[in-house]
């Protein structure tokens, strides 16, 4: 096995990514994601990629789109506001059938917010990121380590599935640092995509990339079709780390760095003979679904963590069909909960207080 | 069991970002689990600058340092931040240079070294970060100096061989105090 | 029998959804006949924008993106920089290049980048039927200016090629108009260079194309070449703005 070595969750990410033969980077700079574009900018010129600073994340999204319609394998990233600003271009990227990598390394908002960590993009990722019927499969990394599994899960998602992958992280996850063993380099490889607008080389019919049908009935059978494919990834690409759930009497569920800070909390809990588990989903869309409901059949409630006012809670509501309570407990604006707070909620809902 | 919750805090420019980093190489490379997790955005621009390296022979779960079993300070606002958080049975490192006084803890173990002094003195002004781990290394038992001279090595890039040398002094010198 | 005329290889062979009299059918055949003479159709990305001419993508024989609104020049930058031995070109018009997108064009000008841009400028938004483009004339009736553009209130017309000429990156720069054959002969020279300014390598290249629009502007097709002779060639003077060898040094 590689030697591990020590990297911020920004820089390994984007090694991750040049590592899954990812050669096109367009972005812009905002905190607390930079370190991405910094790190691209330097390594990519020197392996024959293209590192482009753009004038807006609208452009760079816009150049993503550019680049994966002929085939590249590329992607773009940023943080909650610049997320907003890429929306139009996911859109069209989905609608387009087009892969793409989008990184989120969320921070405090709404509106310019603030750039300490946060999770309150949520239903923006998994919900409604802009207009029109589609998904994103989402991916939500808890360590620097599974940045950098996720990065080359992702690009493959993309291809496989022909749509938008997001990975979701925060700030903590970009800024922090942890040992890790990277992959193996990866080539590019392009031939397989039959579909790209490449140049036809005179030895095709023209390939177009197209979000466009006027008529209502083809626009609709396109979607369906799409919805299909949607429903084949929430039957095969589910993610979901179960910890100690087993025996639990109370389930925390928890993505990203906010599950982290939960398992202090279980060990905590446990010590003091509380029985606590934690469901940790990898995959946000498509959600763990069963597993929860799984879940539901031996804990008696569930707590979701989350830095945000609660955005998950109705996606854990919804999994386990109301059948036991679901409390929440979080921080937000960029305020990163501790174990001890998460003890107390526990002890709270353990006590009968909640 | 070994667990280390440190917490480092100072001025920027003191080299606090430079200490966590070379805690937690030395974590890692004796074989032990470690997160660092710096501060990030407008304090790094001349304000106050701290971050939380985690060290222990089990997976780290939160990365963050609430309550650190290791407080190393090198201001007085630092001090000031986070004295209280520090666990019972902690110890405080802090420069005795910026501060001359603490709250006087009955349960913690304090440890007021002048670095920044010893290191101007020294011709490693620079340095009094390296100092202050030196000390930090010979109070916890996290390894000796022998231990550490190749990670340090790793540490120093290899275009300037000439720091290897200054951090060792440093680091010796912090040791031997 | 000799072939003195016929459609060119790279325009489809379909039927195009452009009123009678608009003018983005000869510059359409203008680019085709361009792409045949320099024998590039195989490597060609064309992109389409939004607006009358989004469904351009169905009128080229090369592979074609469609953009969302004003995006063209980020999409093609995109495609270009990850196949740089492609020749990529937008198709946009006015509303598209000159208002929502105008970030995405100038700034695609000032890196240089090596694209081609098909600019139509009508002076109005055809595709919504008839409202303030921002090239649309002082006094000039739309429906979103029922009074005439007053300045005052809705600001003056933009003239591309004069601000791209101030930027460094870009090589070439002109506007043509099709109104009448020698202008047309003229704006399919001016097409022609700034494709081989791409495959030169030598950086941005821009032509606008003055166009009519009879039905938004409510005029027969003869009139509406009067008018834009009267109206718009005073104030969007036709010449090359920008010739430049050496964008990136000699």
């Amino acid at each position: 096995m590689a030697e591990k070595i020590l990297m911020k969750g920004n820089e390994a990410l984007a090694e991750a990514a040049i590592r899954a033969g990812c050669r096109c980077f367009f972005g812009y700079p905002i905190t607390p994601q930079t370190q991405v574009a910094e790190y691209m900018a330097k390594k990519l010129p020197k392996i024959g990629g293209v590192y482009l600073q753009s004038e807006s994340e609208v452009s760079a999204i816009n150049m993503v789109m550019g680049a994966v319609s002929t085939g590249a394998r590329a992607m773009t990233s940023s943080s909650s506001p610049g997320i907003s600003l890429k929306a139009e271009g996911i859109s069209y990227i989905a609608g387009c059938d087009l892969p793409a990598v989008i990184v989120n390394m969320q921070r405090g908002g709404p509106g310019l917010g603030g750039i300490q960590p946060a999770q309150s993009d949520y239903y923006q990722a998994t919900k409604g990121l802009a207009h029109g019927d589609f998904h994103l499969i989402v991916l939500a990394p808890c360590g620097v380590q599974e940045i950098v599994d996720l990065m080359g899960k992702a690009f493959d998602l993309a291809d496989q599935y022909r749509m938008p992958v997001m990975i979701l992280g925060d700030g903590m996850l970009g800024q922090m640092m942890e040992p890790i063993t990277l992959p193996e380099p990866k080539e590019e490889d392009r031939s397989a995509k039959t579909w790209a607008t490449s140049g036809t080389k005179g030895e095709r019919k023209h390939n177009i990339v197209n979000s466009l049908y006027i008529q209502p009935d083809e626009l609709e059978r396109l979607v369906r079709e799409r919805y299909e494919r949607y429903a084949q990834i929430e039957r095969d690409e589910v993610m979901c780390e179960e910890y100690m759930v087993d025996d639990a009497d109370i389930v925390i569920a928890a993505y990203g760095a906010s599950a982290r800070i939960a398992k202090n909390a279980i060990a905590a809990a446990r010590a003091e003979g509380i029985k606590v588990g934690l469901l940790r989903p990898i995959t946000l869309w498509p959600f763990p679904k069963a597993t929860f409901a799984k879940a539901a059949e031996t804990a008696k409630a569930f707590l979701t963590v989350e830095m945000s006012m609660g955005q998950m809670v109705d996606d854990v509501k919804l999994a386990i069909e109301c059948k036991r309570p679901v409390h929440f407990f979080g921080r937000t604006g960029g305020v990163v909960p501790t174990p001890a707070e998460i003890l107390a909620e526990i002890k709270k809902i353990h006590g009968g207080d909640r | 069991m070994t667990n280390y919750n440190i917490l480092i805090a100072g001025f920027g420019g003191q080299g606090i970002q430079f200490a966590g980093k070379l805690l937690t190489y030395i974590g890692m490379y004796t074989g032990l689990e470690v997160s660092l997790y710096p501060s990030y955005g407008p304090e790094m621009r001349g304000g106050t600058s701290n971050c939380g390296v985690n060290i222990s022979d089990a997976p780290i779960a939160s990365p963050l340092v609430v309550s650190p079993t290791e407080l190393i300070v090198m201001n007085a606002p630092s001090l000031e931040k986070f004295e209280q958080a520090t666990v019972a049975g902690g110890k405080i490192f802090y420069d005795s240079t910026f501060i001359s006084e603490t709250a006087g803890r009955e349960d913690v173990t304090y440890f007021g070294i002048p670095v920044t002094k010893i290191a101007e003195e020294n011709g490693i002004a620079k340095l009094a970060n390296v100092i202050m781990c030196g000390k930090f290394l010979k109070e916890t038992g996290l390894c000796d100096i022998e231990t550490a001279a190749p990670i340090i090595k790793k540490l120093v890039p290899a275009k300037k061989p000439e720091l290897y040398d200054l951090n060792m002094k440093a680091l010796e010198m912090g040791f031997g105090l | 029998m000799a072939i003195v005329y016929k459609r060119p290889e790279s325009l489809c062979d379909v039927d195009t959804h452009y009123c009678p009299g608009c003018t983005h059918g000869i510059v359409h055949r203008l680019v085709a006949e361009v792409i045949d003479e320099l024998g590039i159709v195989g490597k060609t990305i064309g992109v389409a924008p939004v607006g009358c001419s989004v469904f351009a993508y169905n009128y080229f024989e090369c592979d074609m993106i469609q953009a969302a609104h004003g995006r063209a020049p980020a999409v093609a930058t995109g495609a270009k920089r990850a196949n740089p031995d492609s020749v990529v070109f937008t198709y946009q018009g006015d509303g598209d290049l000159a208002a929502i997108g105008t970030a995405e064009t100038v700034h695609a000008a000032t890196r240089g980048e090596n694209i081609t841009i098909i600019f139509i400028n009508n002076a109005i938004y055809g595709m919504t039927s008839g409202q303030m483009a921002p090239t649309t004339l002082p006094e000039q009736v739309t429906t979103t200016t029922p009074y005439g553009r007053d300045p005052k209130l809705a600001g003056y017309p933009i003239r591309m090629c004069e601000m791209l000429s101030t930027l460094s990156g870009t090589a070439y720069c002109e506007r043509v108009s099709v109104d009448n054959v020698p202008n047309i002969m003229n704006a399919k020279k001016a097409i022609k260079k700034a494709f081989e300014k791409q495959l030169a390598g030598k950086g941005f290249s821009l032509v606008e194309v003055l166009s009519t629009c009879p039905t938004n502007w409510g005029m027969q097709p003869q009139e509406a070449l009067e008018w834009l002779r009267a109206n718009m060639m005073p104030y969007y003077p036709l010449g090359v703005y920008a010739d430049r060898d050496d964008v990136f040094g000699a």
